[in-house]
Protein backbone atom coordinates (compact mmCIF):
# COMPACT_ATOMS: atom_id res chain seq x y z
CA UNK A 1 0.00 0.00 0.00
CA UNK A 2 2.63 2.63 1.00
CA UNK A 3 5.05 2.01 -2.00
CA UNK A 4 1.51 2.03 -4.40
CA UNK A 5 0.82 5.36 -2.87
CA UNK A 6 3.90 6.85 -2.90
CA UNK A 7 4.63 5.73 -6.58
CA UNK A 8 1.08 6.99 -7.47
CA UNK A 9 2.22 10.15 -6.08
CA UNK A 10 2.16 13.06 -8.96
CA UNK A 11 6.17 13.01 -9.25
CA UNK A 12 7.01 12.50 -13.17
CA UNK A 13 9.87 11.29 -14.45
CA UNK A 14 12.64 13.46 -14.38
CA UNK A 15 13.11 12.61 -18.18
CA UNK A 16 10.52 14.97 -19.30
CA UNK A 17 10.14 18.45 -19.37
CA UNK A 18 12.20 21.31 -17.46
CA UNK A 19 12.75 22.04 -14.37
CA UNK A 20 11.99 18.46 -12.33
CA UNK A 21 15.01 17.58 -9.82
CA UNK A 22 16.29 14.33 -8.56
CA UNK A 23 17.92 13.18 -6.27
CA UNK A 24 20.26 9.78 -6.14
CA UNK A 25 21.59 9.00 -3.37
CA UNK A 26 22.63 11.85 -2.31
CA UNK A 27 25.02 12.73 0.65
CA UNK A 28 26.61 15.56 1.82
CA UNK A 29 29.61 16.23 4.30
CA UNK A 30 30.68 19.13 5.93
CA UNK A 31 34.76 18.47 7.14
CA UNK A 32 34.38 15.23 8.80
CA UNK A 33 30.58 15.66 9.98
CA UNK A 34 27.72 14.11 7.67
CA UNK A 35 24.83 16.38 6.77
CA UNK A 36 23.05 14.31 4.42
CA UNK A 37 22.41 10.71 4.24
CA UNK A 38 22.21 9.07 0.79
CA UNK A 39 19.03 11.25 0.09
CA UNK A 40 16.71 9.84 -2.78
CA UNK A 41 13.91 12.47 -3.71
CA UNK A 42 12.40 13.31 -6.66
CA UNK A 43 10.60 16.66 -6.83
CA UNK A 44 7.93 17.35 -10.20
CA UNK A 45 8.07 20.30 -11.86
CA UNK A 46 5.21 22.80 -12.09
CA UNK A 47 4.60 22.22 -8.09
CA UNK A 48 5.12 22.81 -4.52
CA UNK A 49 7.47 20.57 -2.85
CA UNK A 50 7.95 21.74 1.17
CA UNK A 51 11.19 20.33 3.43
CA UNK A 52 10.13 20.64 6.89
CA UNK A 53 11.96 19.37 9.61
CA UNK A 54 13.14 20.43 13.15
CA UNK A 55 16.75 22.62 12.90
CA UNK A 56 19.51 21.00 11.86
CA UNK A 57 17.88 18.14 9.81
CA UNK A 58 19.99 18.83 6.10
CA UNK A 59 16.63 20.45 4.73
CA UNK A 60 18.66 23.30 3.87
CA UNK A 61 21.48 22.35 2.92
CA UNK A 62 19.84 19.26 0.69
CA UNK A 63 17.97 22.88 -0.87
CA UNK A 64 21.74 24.51 -0.86
CA UNK A 65 22.84 21.74 -2.47
CA UNK A 66 20.45 21.89 -5.59
CA UNK A 67 22.26 24.94 -6.80
CA UNK A 68 25.54 24.29 -5.11
CA UNK A 69 25.35 27.35 -2.92
CA UNK A 70 27.27 24.87 -0.90
CA UNK A 71 30.33 24.95 -3.36
CA UNK A 72 30.57 28.37 -1.43
CA UNK A 73 31.38 26.93 1.87
CA UNK A 74 34.85 25.23 2.56
CA UNK A 75 35.12 21.82 3.56
CA UNK A 76 32.35 20.59 1.85
CA UNK A 77 31.94 17.45 -0.10
CA UNK A 78 29.33 15.26 -1.49
CA UNK A 79 28.53 12.18 -3.02
CA UNK A 80 26.05 10.90 -5.22
CA UNK A 81 23.51 12.95 -7.84
CA UNK A 82 21.37 15.52 -7.70
CA UNK A 83 20.01 15.94 -11.72
CA UNK A 84 17.72 18.68 -13.01
CA UNK A 85 15.91 17.35 -16.17
CA UNK A 86 18.84 14.24 -16.18
CA UNK A 87 21.50 16.03 -16.02
CA UNK A 88 24.08 16.07 -12.54
CA UNK A 89 24.36 19.50 -11.46
CA UNK A 90 27.43 18.38 -10.07
CA UNK A 91 28.71 16.72 -13.11
CA UNK A 92 31.70 18.14 -15.15
CA UNK A 93 30.32 19.21 -17.73
CA UNK A 94 27.82 21.55 -15.60
CA UNK A 95 28.20 25.21 -15.33
CA UNK A 96 27.59 26.51 -11.52
CA UNK A 97 26.65 29.79 -12.98
CA UNK A 98 24.09 29.06 -15.89
CA UNK A 99 23.01 26.05 -13.53
CA UNK A 100 22.75 29.32 -10.43
CA UNK A 101 20.47 31.10 -12.99
CA UNK A 102 18.32 27.87 -13.82
CA UNK A 103 17.74 26.94 -10.39
CA UNK A 104 17.41 30.43 -8.22
CA UNK A 105 17.49 30.73 -4.74
CA UNK A 106 15.37 32.71 -2.43
CA UNK A 107 17.23 33.64 0.93
CA UNK A 108 15.33 33.72 4.86
CA UNK A 109 16.81 36.84 5.29
CA UNK A 110 16.03 39.22 2.33
CA UNK A 111 19.26 40.11 0.72
CA UNK A 112 18.28 43.23 -1.90
CA UNK A 113 22.13 45.00 -3.37
CA UNK A 114 22.08 48.46 -1.90
CA UNK A 115 21.12 49.78 -5.15
CA UNK A 116 18.03 50.72 -6.77
CA UNK A 117 14.70 49.05 -6.85
CA UNK A 118 15.09 48.67 -10.89
CA UNK A 119 18.90 47.92 -11.24
CA UNK A 120 18.36 44.77 -8.38
CA UNK A 121 15.46 43.36 -10.99
CA UNK A 122 17.36 44.49 -13.83
CA UNK A 123 20.89 42.87 -12.23
CA UNK A 124 20.32 39.21 -13.80
CA UNK A 125 19.66 39.89 -17.15
CA UNK A 126 22.34 42.55 -17.25
CA UNK A 127 25.16 40.15 -16.21
CA UNK A 128 23.54 38.03 -19.19
CA UNK A 129 24.16 40.56 -21.82
CA UNK A 130 21.21 42.57 -21.74
CA UNK A 131 21.83 46.25 -22.41
CA UNK A 132 18.98 47.25 -24.47
CA UNK A 133 16.81 49.23 -22.54
CA UNK A 134 12.93 48.69 -23.23
CA UNK A 135 13.96 45.26 -23.26
CA UNK A 136 15.45 45.68 -19.49
CA UNK A 137 12.20 47.64 -19.01
CA UNK A 138 10.04 44.91 -19.94
CA UNK A 139 11.65 42.59 -17.93
CA UNK A 140 11.47 44.73 -15.15
CA UNK A 141 7.77 45.19 -15.09
CA UNK A 142 7.23 41.82 -16.01
CA UNK A 143 9.26 40.41 -12.96
CA UNK A 144 7.60 43.05 -10.58
CA UNK A 145 4.60 41.81 -11.76
CA UNK A 146 4.65 38.44 -11.33
CA UNK A 147 6.25 38.65 -7.77
CA UNK A 148 2.95 40.91 -6.89
CA UNK A 149 4.98 44.06 -6.34
CA UNK A 150 4.79 46.28 -9.39
CA UNK A 151 1.74 48.31 -8.23
CA UNK A 152 3.75 49.12 -4.83
CA UNK A 153 6.87 50.31 -6.31
CA UNK A 154 6.35 51.77 -10.16
CA UNK A 155 6.49 54.95 -9.17
CA UNK A 156 10.15 54.88 -7.40
CA UNK A 157 11.68 52.44 -9.23
CA UNK A 158 14.79 54.50 -8.97
CA UNK A 159 14.47 54.74 -5.25
CA UNK A 160 17.13 52.50 -3.38
CA UNK A 161 15.65 48.72 -2.55
CA UNK A 162 16.83 49.02 1.25
CA UNK A 163 13.73 51.55 1.80
CA UNK A 164 11.14 49.32 1.09
CA UNK A 165 9.78 47.34 4.27
CA UNK A 166 10.46 43.59 4.87
CA UNK A 167 7.98 42.18 3.12
CA UNK A 168 8.41 43.82 -0.03
CA UNK A 169 12.28 43.72 0.00
CA UNK A 170 11.33 39.42 -0.11
CA UNK A 171 9.00 40.11 -2.78
CA UNK A 172 11.81 42.09 -4.50
CA UNK A 173 14.50 39.61 -3.92
CA UNK A 174 12.33 37.06 -5.46
CA UNK A 175 11.28 39.50 -8.58
CA UNK A 176 15.07 39.69 -8.82
CA UNK A 177 15.04 35.97 -9.25
CA UNK A 178 12.53 35.65 -11.76
CA UNK A 179 14.71 37.86 -13.81
CA UNK A 180 16.35 35.29 -15.10
CA UNK A 181 13.89 33.52 -15.89
CA UNK A 182 14.69 30.47 -14.02
CA UNK A 183 12.97 26.84 -14.35
CA UNK A 184 13.20 26.22 -10.50
CA UNK A 185 13.25 28.37 -7.44
CA UNK A 186 14.25 27.54 -3.88
CA UNK A 187 13.06 29.39 -1.21
CA UNK A 188 14.76 28.95 2.35
CA UNK A 189 12.37 30.01 4.98
CA UNK A 190 11.02 32.88 2.96
CA UNK A 191 8.75 33.69 5.49
CA UNK A 192 10.27 33.19 9.19
CA UNK A 193 10.91 37.07 9.37
CA UNK A 194 7.83 38.43 8.35
CA UNK A 195 4.50 39.27 9.88
CA UNK A 196 1.42 37.21 8.96
CA UNK A 197 0.00 39.46 6.42
CA UNK A 198 3.30 39.58 4.18
CA UNK A 199 3.50 35.92 4.38
CA UNK A 200 0.52 35.80 3.43
CA UNK A 201 1.39 37.47 0.26
CA UNK A 202 4.05 35.35 -0.55
CA UNK A 203 2.44 32.33 -0.11
CA UNK A 204 -0.34 33.69 -2.78
CA UNK A 205 2.57 34.44 -4.54
CA UNK A 206 3.79 31.16 -4.77
CA UNK A 207 0.52 29.80 -5.53
CA UNK A 208 0.22 31.64 -8.67
CA UNK A 209 4.06 30.77 -9.72
CA UNK A 210 3.87 27.34 -9.26
CA UNK A 211 2.00 27.39 -13.06
CA UNK A 212 5.26 28.21 -14.42
CA UNK A 213 7.83 27.29 -11.93
CA UNK A 214 9.06 24.42 -10.12
CA UNK A 215 9.14 25.75 -6.59
CA UNK A 216 10.65 23.99 -3.16
CA UNK A 217 10.62 25.64 -0.16
CA UNK A 218 12.06 25.02 3.22
CA UNK A 219 9.70 25.87 6.30
CA UNK A 220 9.68 25.89 9.72
CA UNK A 221 6.01 26.27 9.60
CA UNK A 222 3.74 23.46 9.04
CA UNK A 223 0.90 25.38 8.44
CA UNK A 224 2.65 27.58 5.80
CA UNK A 225 3.94 24.11 4.25
CA UNK A 226 0.62 22.46 4.14
CA UNK A 227 -1.35 25.64 3.03
CA UNK A 228 1.13 26.17 -0.10
CA UNK A 229 2.73 22.86 -0.75
CA UNK A 230 1.79 20.19 -3.15
CA UNK A 231 4.24 17.18 -1.54
CA UNK A 232 6.08 17.42 1.35
CA UNK A 233 8.91 15.66 2.48
CA UNK A 234 10.26 15.36 6.00
CA UNK A 235 14.27 15.53 6.82
CA UNK A 236 15.34 14.08 10.15
CA UNK A 237 19.01 13.81 11.39
CA UNK A 238 20.17 14.48 7.82
CA UNK A 239 18.18 11.66 6.52
CA UNK A 240 14.60 11.95 4.57
CA UNK A 241 12.04 10.08 6.24
CA UNK A 242 9.07 10.52 4.24
CA UNK A 243 7.99 12.51 1.50
CA UNK A 244 4.61 12.14 0.17
CA UNK A 245 1.44 14.47 -1.27
CA UNK A 246 1.04 17.13 1.72
CA UNK A 247 -2.44 15.86 2.49
CA UNK A 248 -1.35 12.59 2.76
CA UNK A 249 1.61 13.35 4.91
CA UNK A 250 -0.38 15.93 7.54
CA UNK A 251 -3.22 13.15 8.12
CA UNK A 252 -1.97 9.70 7.43
CA UNK A 253 1.93 9.64 7.96
CA UNK A 254 3.35 6.21 7.24
CA UNK A 255 6.60 6.68 9.59
CA UNK A 256 5.97 7.00 13.35
CA UNK A 257 8.38 10.20 13.27
CA UNK A 258 6.51 12.00 10.80
CA UNK A 259 3.33 11.39 12.86
CA UNK A 260 5.06 12.55 16.28
CA UNK A 261 6.47 16.03 14.64
CA UNK A 262 3.46 16.75 12.16
CA UNK A 263 1.45 16.75 15.44
CA UNK A 264 3.73 19.09 17.38
CA UNK A 265 5.32 16.17 19.95
CA UNK A 266 8.86 17.00 18.84
CA UNK A 267 11.04 18.89 17.15
CA UNK B 1 -27.44 56.05 40.28
CA UNK B 2 -25.74 57.09 43.37
CA UNK B 3 -23.35 60.23 43.88
CA UNK B 4 -19.78 58.76 44.06
CA UNK B 5 -19.63 61.49 47.00
CA UNK B 6 -21.53 59.10 49.05
CA UNK B 7 -19.30 56.02 48.93
CA UNK B 8 -17.35 55.38 52.29
CA UNK B 9 -13.45 57.23 51.82
CA UNK B 10 -12.16 53.52 53.21
CA UNK B 11 -13.27 52.36 49.41
CA UNK B 12 -10.56 54.50 47.94
CA UNK B 13 -7.40 53.09 49.77
CA UNK B 14 -5.32 55.14 46.82
CA UNK B 15 -6.10 58.69 47.98
CA UNK B 16 -5.90 57.25 52.09
CA UNK B 17 -2.06 55.95 51.17
CA UNK B 18 -0.51 59.05 50.02
CA UNK B 19 0.89 60.26 52.37
CA UNK B 20 4.44 58.66 52.83
CA UNK B 21 5.95 57.05 56.45
CA UNK B 22 8.65 58.27 58.25
CA UNK B 23 10.92 55.30 56.60
CA UNK B 24 9.58 56.36 52.85
CA UNK B 25 10.67 59.95 53.62
CA UNK B 26 14.23 58.99 54.67
CA UNK B 27 14.51 56.85 51.65
CA UNK B 28 13.52 59.95 50.01
CA UNK B 29 16.21 61.84 51.41
CA UNK B 30 18.74 59.61 50.75
CA UNK B 31 18.12 59.11 47.09
CA UNK B 32 17.69 62.70 46.35
CA UNK B 33 21.67 62.86 48.13
CA UNK B 34 22.48 60.00 46.26
CA UNK B 35 20.85 61.81 42.68
CA UNK B 36 23.29 65.12 43.51
CA UNK B 37 26.08 63.26 44.11
CA UNK B 38 25.80 61.23 41.06
CA UNK B 39 24.77 64.42 39.28
CA UNK B 40 28.41 66.08 40.44
CA UNK B 41 30.45 63.13 39.51
CA UNK B 42 29.01 62.98 35.96
CA UNK B 43 29.45 66.28 35.62
CA UNK B 44 32.72 66.67 36.61
CA UNK B 45 33.01 63.13 34.60
CA UNK B 46 32.09 64.99 31.32
CA UNK B 47 34.28 67.91 32.12
CA UNK B 48 37.54 66.01 31.86
CA UNK B 49 36.55 64.26 28.39
CA UNK B 50 35.32 67.50 27.06
CA UNK B 51 38.94 68.84 28.46
CA UNK B 52 40.64 66.21 26.81
CA UNK B 53 38.85 66.36 23.70
CA UNK B 54 39.86 70.08 23.46
CA UNK B 55 43.62 69.02 24.45
CA UNK B 56 43.45 66.46 21.23
CA UNK B 57 42.26 69.04 18.86
CA UNK B 58 44.33 71.89 20.21
CA UNK B 59 47.16 71.44 18.52
CA UNK B 60 45.86 71.16 15.32
CA UNK B 61 43.72 74.53 15.74
CA UNK B 62 47.15 76.08 17.54
CA UNK B 63 49.02 74.88 14.30
CA UNK B 64 46.26 76.13 11.79
CA UNK B 65 46.00 79.73 14.02
CA UNK B 66 50.08 80.05 13.66
CA UNK B 67 50.53 79.05 9.58
CA UNK B 68 47.42 81.37 8.96
CA UNK B 69 49.36 84.25 10.68
CA UNK B 70 52.71 84.06 9.75
CA UNK B 71 51.81 82.28 5.96
CA UNK B 72 48.16 84.08 4.70
CA UNK B 73 49.97 87.02 3.81
CA UNK B 74 52.55 84.84 1.29
CA UNK B 75 49.66 83.03 0.11
CA UNK B 76 48.78 85.15 -2.80
CA UNK B 77 47.78 84.16 -7.04
CA UNK B 78 51.82 84.62 -7.29
CA UNK B 79 52.11 82.13 -5.50
CA UNK B 80 49.96 79.35 -7.07
CA UNK B 81 50.79 80.46 -10.37
CA UNK B 82 54.68 81.10 -10.53
CA UNK B 83 58.31 79.21 -10.20
CA UNK B 84 60.70 80.49 -7.37
CA UNK B 85 62.86 83.42 -8.00
CA UNK B 86 66.35 83.34 -7.48
CA UNK B 87 67.83 84.32 -4.14
CA UNK B 88 67.36 88.02 -3.34
CA UNK B 89 64.34 88.81 -5.77
CA UNK B 90 61.07 89.19 -4.07
CA UNK B 91 58.01 87.19 -5.31
CA UNK B 92 57.95 84.05 -6.98
CA UNK B 93 55.86 81.03 -5.86
CA UNK B 94 55.54 77.56 -5.76
CA UNK B 95 54.06 76.93 -8.57
CA UNK B 96 55.87 73.97 -9.26
CA UNK B 97 56.00 72.00 -6.22
CA UNK B 98 51.93 72.40 -5.86
CA UNK B 99 51.92 70.76 -9.43
CA UNK B 100 55.13 68.20 -8.19
CA UNK B 101 52.79 67.10 -5.53
CA UNK B 102 50.07 66.33 -7.51
CA UNK B 103 52.02 64.53 -10.54
CA UNK B 104 53.69 62.59 -6.86
CA UNK B 105 50.46 61.50 -5.65
CA UNK B 106 49.18 60.26 -8.53
CA UNK B 107 51.55 58.22 -9.23
CA UNK B 108 51.71 56.80 -5.91
CA UNK B 109 47.79 55.91 -6.26
CA UNK B 110 48.81 54.86 -9.61
CA UNK B 111 51.26 52.28 -7.68
CA UNK B 112 49.79 52.20 -4.64
CA UNK B 113 45.75 51.95 -4.94
CA UNK B 114 45.52 48.66 -7.25
CA UNK B 115 47.91 46.89 -5.27
CA UNK B 116 46.27 48.03 -1.91
CA UNK B 117 42.57 47.30 -2.47
CA UNK B 118 43.39 43.94 -4.48
CA UNK B 119 45.60 43.08 -1.63
CA UNK B 120 42.84 44.06 0.89
CA UNK B 121 40.09 42.14 -0.70
CA UNK B 122 42.55 39.05 -1.32
CA UNK B 123 42.92 39.10 2.52
CA UNK B 124 39.05 38.66 2.79
CA UNK B 125 38.51 36.21 0.12
CA UNK B 126 40.69 33.71 1.23
CA UNK B 127 41.13 34.51 5.04
CA UNK B 128 42.43 32.07 7.25
CA UNK B 129 44.82 30.47 4.49
CA UNK B 130 48.63 30.57 5.56
CA UNK B 131 49.19 33.04 2.80
CA UNK B 132 46.67 35.88 3.77
CA UNK B 133 47.87 35.50 7.73
CA UNK B 134 51.32 36.22 6.33
CA UNK B 135 50.36 38.66 3.96
CA UNK B 136 48.24 40.88 6.80
CA UNK B 137 51.37 40.37 9.35
CA UNK B 138 53.82 41.85 6.80
CA UNK B 139 51.11 44.81 5.93
CA UNK B 140 51.03 45.82 9.51
CA UNK B 141 55.07 45.61 9.78
CA UNK B 142 54.91 47.60 6.21
CA UNK B 143 52.78 50.04 7.91
CA UNK B 144 54.64 50.86 10.96
CA UNK B 145 58.13 50.93 8.64
CA UNK B 146 59.63 54.52 8.82
CA UNK B 147 59.07 56.24 5.73
CA UNK B 148 62.79 57.06 5.39
CA UNK B 149 63.48 53.51 5.15
CA UNK B 150 60.79 53.21 1.70
CA UNK B 151 62.91 55.67 0.57
CA UNK B 152 65.96 53.97 0.25
CA UNK B 153 63.68 51.11 -1.30
CA UNK B 154 62.74 52.93 -4.23
CA UNK B 155 66.08 54.57 -3.92
CA UNK B 156 67.65 51.62 -4.51
CA UNK B 157 64.76 50.24 -7.30
CA UNK B 158 64.89 53.31 -9.32
CA UNK B 159 67.40 55.69 -8.90
CA UNK B 160 70.57 53.62 -7.64
CA UNK B 161 70.11 51.23 -10.81
CA UNK B 162 69.48 54.60 -13.62
CA UNK B 163 72.02 57.01 -11.94
CA UNK B 164 69.74 60.09 -11.51
CA UNK B 165 66.40 61.28 -8.98
CA UNK B 166 63.09 60.84 -10.56
CA UNK B 167 59.59 61.64 -10.14
CA UNK B 168 58.68 57.51 -10.93
CA UNK B 169 61.01 56.71 -7.42
CA UNK B 170 59.48 59.46 -5.51
CA UNK B 171 55.86 57.85 -6.43
CA UNK B 172 57.01 54.28 -5.85
CA UNK B 173 57.97 55.43 -2.68
CA UNK B 174 54.81 57.43 -1.47
CA UNK B 175 52.79 54.22 -3.35
CA UNK B 176 54.80 51.93 -1.05
CA UNK B 177 53.70 53.97 1.81
CA UNK B 178 50.43 53.46 0.98
CA UNK B 179 49.60 50.03 0.17
CA UNK B 180 49.46 49.04 4.02
CA UNK B 181 47.34 51.85 4.93
CA UNK B 182 45.07 50.88 1.63
CA UNK B 183 45.40 47.05 1.97
CA UNK B 184 44.18 47.23 5.78
CA UNK B 185 40.93 49.32 5.57
CA UNK B 186 39.84 47.85 1.99
CA UNK B 187 39.86 44.58 4.54
CA UNK B 188 38.01 46.50 6.89
CA UNK B 189 35.22 47.62 4.63
CA UNK B 190 34.97 44.66 2.54
CA UNK B 191 34.64 42.08 5.97
CA UNK B 192 31.71 44.59 6.64
CA UNK B 193 30.10 43.54 3.24
CA UNK B 194 27.04 41.37 4.83
CA UNK B 195 27.77 37.65 3.68
CA UNK B 196 24.04 37.62 2.47
CA UNK B 197 24.60 40.25 -0.51
CA UNK B 198 27.50 37.84 -1.55
CA UNK B 199 25.25 34.72 -1.83
CA UNK B 200 22.62 36.96 -3.97
CA UNK B 201 24.87 37.53 -6.33
CA UNK B 202 26.40 33.89 -6.49
CA UNK B 203 23.05 32.47 -6.25
CA UNK B 204 21.84 35.00 -9.59
CA UNK B 205 24.63 33.13 -11.47
CA UNK B 206 27.66 35.85 -10.97
CA UNK B 207 30.77 34.09 -10.84
CA UNK B 208 32.70 33.98 -7.91
CA UNK B 209 35.41 36.94 -9.16
CA UNK B 210 32.88 39.23 -10.61
CA UNK B 211 30.91 38.91 -7.35
CA UNK B 212 33.94 40.39 -5.59
CA UNK B 213 35.05 42.86 -7.98
CA UNK B 214 31.60 44.06 -8.45
CA UNK B 215 28.89 43.44 -5.98
CA UNK B 216 31.39 43.19 -2.88
CA UNK B 217 34.15 46.38 -3.88
CA UNK B 218 30.97 48.57 -5.01
CA UNK B 219 29.27 48.11 -1.77
CA UNK B 220 32.77 48.73 0.15
CA UNK B 221 33.54 51.30 -1.81
CA UNK B 222 32.37 54.14 -0.16
CA UNK B 223 34.64 52.98 3.14
CA UNK B 224 37.28 52.20 0.28
CA UNK B 225 37.71 55.58 -1.01
CA UNK B 226 37.46 56.85 2.76
CA UNK B 227 40.49 54.82 3.09
CA UNK B 228 42.33 56.15 -0.07
CA UNK B 229 42.06 59.72 0.33
CA UNK B 230 43.35 59.06 4.47
CA UNK B 231 46.04 57.55 2.16
CA UNK B 232 46.66 60.19 0.47
CA UNK B 233 46.39 62.75 2.62
CA UNK B 234 48.83 61.27 4.81
CA UNK B 235 51.95 60.83 1.86
CA UNK B 236 50.71 64.29 0.52
CA UNK B 237 52.72 65.70 3.10
CA UNK B 238 55.63 63.11 3.68
CA UNK B 239 59.26 64.80 3.20
CA UNK B 240 61.61 61.84 4.36
CA UNK B 241 60.35 59.27 0.98
CA UNK B 242 61.11 61.87 -0.97
CA UNK B 243 64.48 63.37 0.05
CA UNK B 244 66.77 60.86 -1.91
CA UNK B 245 63.54 60.07 -4.57
CA UNK B 246 61.85 63.16 -6.42
CA UNK B 247 64.96 65.05 -4.67
CA UNK B 248 62.99 68.47 -5.58
CA UNK B 249 63.66 70.63 -8.32
CA UNK B 250 63.58 74.62 -8.78
CA UNK B 251 62.21 74.53 -12.13
CA UNK B 252 59.12 73.53 -13.71
CA UNK B 253 59.56 69.91 -14.48
CA UNK B 254 57.01 67.52 -15.21
CA UNK B 255 59.30 64.51 -16.84
CA UNK B 256 58.66 61.48 -14.81
CA UNK B 257 62.34 60.35 -15.23
CA UNK B 258 63.98 63.75 -13.71
CA UNK B 259 63.62 64.91 -10.58
CA UNK B 260 60.55 66.85 -9.60
CA UNK B 261 59.79 69.21 -7.25
CA UNK B 262 57.61 68.49 -4.19
CA UNK B 263 55.69 70.92 -1.64
CA UNK B 264 57.28 69.45 1.34
CA UNK B 265 60.66 68.96 0.09
CA UNK B 266 60.43 73.03 -0.95
CA UNK B 267 58.74 73.85 2.49
CA UNK B 268 61.79 71.95 3.97
CA UNK B 269 64.69 73.90 1.60
CA UNK B 270 62.93 76.91 1.93
CA UNK B 271 62.75 76.92 6.45
CA UNK B 272 66.38 75.67 6.34
CA UNK B 273 67.50 78.42 4.51
CA UNK B 274 69.06 81.98 5.94
CA UNK B 275 66.59 84.46 3.38
CA UNK B 276 63.19 86.04 4.73
CA UNK B 277 61.78 85.95 1.57
CA UNK B 278 61.99 82.26 1.64
CA UNK B 279 60.78 81.53 5.57
CA UNK B 280 57.93 83.54 4.25
CA UNK B 281 57.55 81.34 0.92
CA UNK B 282 58.02 78.41 3.31
CA UNK B 283 54.82 79.35 5.82
CA UNK B 284 52.66 79.74 2.82
CA UNK B 285 53.92 76.55 1.50
CA UNK B 286 52.82 74.83 5.06
CA UNK B 287 49.43 76.73 4.86
CA UNK B 288 48.82 75.49 1.38
CA UNK B 289 49.81 72.11 2.03
CA UNK B 290 47.49 71.72 5.25
CA UNK B 291 44.56 73.08 3.43
CA UNK B 292 44.93 70.82 0.85
CA UNK B 293 44.89 67.79 3.97
CA UNK B 294 42.19 69.50 5.19
CA UNK B 295 40.46 69.55 2.32
CA UNK B 296 41.24 65.90 1.54
CA UNK B 297 40.17 64.56 4.64
CA UNK B 298 36.71 66.58 4.59
CA UNK B 299 35.98 65.06 0.81
CA UNK B 300 36.43 61.49 3.10
CA UNK B 301 34.03 62.13 5.49
CA UNK B 302 31.86 63.15 2.50
CA UNK B 303 31.98 60.37 0.48
CA UNK B 304 31.45 57.89 3.58
CA UNK B 305 27.63 59.55 3.53
CA UNK B 306 26.46 56.83 1.07
CA UNK B 307 22.64 57.11 -0.65
CA UNK B 308 22.85 53.29 -0.78
CA UNK B 309 23.91 52.53 2.05
CA UNK B 310 24.10 48.76 2.42
CA UNK B 311 23.82 48.55 6.01
CA UNK B 312 21.20 51.09 6.80
CA UNK B 313 17.48 51.32 5.89
CA UNK B 314 15.17 47.80 6.78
Amino acid sequence: MTAATLSAAPAEPAADGTGSIEAIGFSCFYGAKQALHAIDLAIPKRAVTAFIGPSGCGKSTFLRAMNRMNDTIPGTRHEGRILLDGADVYGASTDVVTLRQRVGMVFQRWNPFPKSIYDNVAFGPRINGERHRPTLDEIVERSLRRAALWDEVKDRLRESATGLSGGQQQRLCIARTLANDPEVVLLDEPCSALDPIATQRIEELLVELKRELTIVIVTHNLQQAARVSDRTAFFFLGRLVEVAPTQQLFTSPQQERTEAYVTGRFG
Amino acid sequence: MSAPATLPPAEVPPVEVSRPTARQRATARRTAATIRRRRLVNGFMVGLLVLAAVLATLPLVLILFHLLRSGASSVTLAFFTQLPKPVGESGGGMANAILGTLILVSLGCLFGLPIGIGAGLFLVERNGTRLATTVRFLADVLNGLPSIVLAIFAWNLLVRSVGHFSALAGGVALGAMMVPMVTRTTEEMVRLVPPALREAALALGYSRARTSLTIVLRTAMAGIVTGALVAIARVAGETAPLLFTAFGNQFASTALDRPIAALPLQIYTYAVSPYDEWHAQAWAGALVLIVLVLAISVTARTVTRNKFDARGGE
